[in-house]
């Protein structure tokens, strides 16, 4: 994509106002650092609260007459129990191709608004929105549509105080459990908040309309414990919590067996199936995988990059990084990638190939740091 | 002391045919927080603009490259410990590396530091 179509979040003059140094990411300009930098960024979400513009993110929402129906839709297009969410409760999920990739990794919210119960509220990748759009539609019954959402925002706010900053617009907040949603009043502004984020911290996603985020965003930086955070940090705060970037850690050749996502299909749906990519999960998770995502931890100070070749002690390739780089909480380089099976037991020894040299690391259960979601 | 710096964001400074290099301020910022880096062995010869050392920020790997040929004789082994100075004091503390010259007309192609401070603000 070339650098004149990038798009702008309805937050771009805010980024600049701030001082952020701004890329191009999944089609859009944005910031990827503020001028304190990322691991002053990533410092401040693990203590105190960071605020994200992820307004790039794709919002839509399956519409059908019911929620039974919609839900038995989307068990379709997704391996998770999809019937089995009470309204205000989400899931994450993947949409799978026909061979069991992954197409994207989504989140999933039953709603309970009124006269909108037959809705899921879904959130899909910024860089996968268009495609994705496509594939639903193309798999939902008659009757039933896929509509993106229109002239909507997402802030993400994330770390141990994040409760307490929304605490004084709207005490409800105390309330809200980890994967659900409230419709709540932030100081006078309609806003869907979800207890849940990618940072491997309590946190909140809260989608409000585009015509209110820069009154909102403003809103929660006057708050001292709160700071604006780019992407850098997002992604380096996502790697020490062991979570997946599309496109990256899974992609349309990795299946969710592969990839470690089994807690997030159902005893129910692992039986069944019935969704579409069924075949080589259910045969993977009855006959095991050839390959696995796994932690890894170099030993040393150099971050091995994504990209960089796995051999096993003997000098074979078993495997590549697929993300990798510096975890500022851990204070040292962390990566993960896909490793043979049979090399992939927490403990094992292996080598990383940076700049031609084979540098020593060690297979380990992921995540790198404690999560401190509130349950 | 005389600076030069090179198009690649490095400057150099010298004693007789000593040189010291390393990466610019503007460079560092470029980069920013600077988590490790790698330097070469005491004792490599370099060739003028080959990648000798890296340096990892938290976003990725860079390249750094010698503006000149010659023979690495020292580098600077507290940013091992201590990646951060470069950040802190790049054109400073924050050198990489000593480089015996082997070919001082190297030093002719150049800039000095009006010609860089123009050539970054191009």
């Amino acid at each position: 994509m070339s650098e004149t179509a990038l798009q702008k979040t309805p937050l771009y003059e805010e980024h600049k106002a701030l001082g952020a140094k701004l890329v191009p990411f999944a089609g859009y300009e944005m910031p990827v650092q503020y001028p304190t930098g990322i691991l002053a960024e990533h410092h401040w979400t693990r203590q105190h609260a960071g605020l994200f513009d992820i307004s790039h993110m794709g919002q839509c929402f399956i519409v059908g007459p019911d929620f039974a129906t919609t839900a038995a839709a989307m068990e379709k297009l997704v391996p998770a129990d999809i019937a089995g969410l009470v309204p205000h409760q989400q899931r994450y999920s993947q949409l799978l191709n026909v061979d069991g990739g992954i197409l994207d990794d989504v989140m999933i919210t039953r709603t309970d608004y009124v006269g909108y119960e037959g809705w899921l509220y879904v959130v899909v990748n910024a860089s996968r929105k268009a495609d994705d759009y496509e594939h639903i539609a193309a798999n939902l019954p008659s009757g039933l549509v896929v509509q993106q959402g229109q002239d909507m925002a997402l802030l993400s706010l994330q770390g141990p105080k994040a409760e307490a900053v929304l605490a004084k617009y709207t005490a409800a907040i105390g309330e809200l459990r980890f994967m659900s949603y409230q419709s709540l009043n932030i100081n006078g502004i309609e806003a869907h908040v979800s207890r849940s984020g990618y940072t491997g911290e309590d946190g909140f996603e809260i989608s409000v309309f585009a015509k209110d985020v820069t009154v909102l965003w403003n809103l929660l930086l006057e708050d001292e414990n709160v700071k604006p955070i780019g992407l850098g940090a997002r992604d380096s705060l996502r790697l020490e919590a062991g979570l997946c970037l599309y496109g990256h850690d899974i992609d349309d050749t990795t299946s969710p067996v592969e990839a470690g996502l089994v807690w997030s299909i159902s005893k129910r749906r692992r039986a069944e199936g019935g969704f579409i990519g069924a075949h080589r999960v259910q045969k993977q998770l009855a006959e095991g995988v050839s390959r696995r995502r796994v932690g890894i931890k170099p030993e040393g100070r150099a971050p091995a990059r994504e990209g960089t070749e796995i051999q096993s002690l003997d000098g074979h390739r078993i495997g590549v990084i697929t993300s990798g780089g510096f975890g500022p909480t851990v204070n040292g380089p962390i990566a993960m990638g896909y490793v043979e099976r049979n090399s992939s037991a927490y403990g094992t020894k292996i080598n990383l190939m940076v700049r031609g040299q084979a540098m020593s690391a060690t297979v380990v259960e992921l995540p790198f740091i404690p999560q401190n979601f509130k349950r | 002391m005389t600076v030069k710096f090179s198009k690649d964001h490095e400057w150099l400074t010298l004693e007789g045919t000593l040189a010291t290099v390393g990466i610019t301020n503007h460079a560092q910022t470029q980069l920013g927080d600077v988590v490790y880096v790698e330097l070469p062995k005491i004792g490599t010869h370099i060739e003028a603009n080959a990648a000798v050392a890296t340096v990892e920020s938290v976003k990725a790997a860079s390249e750094v490259y010698t503006p000149v040929s010659g023979e690495v004789v020292e580098v600077n082994a507290d940013l091992t410990g201590d990646p951060a100075m470069v950040n802190r004091a790049a054109e400073s503390d924050g050198w990489f590396m000593k480089i015996q010259l082997s070919n001082v007309s190297e030093l002719d192609g150049l800039m000095d530091r009006a010609a860089y401070d123009e050539f970054v603000a191009g």
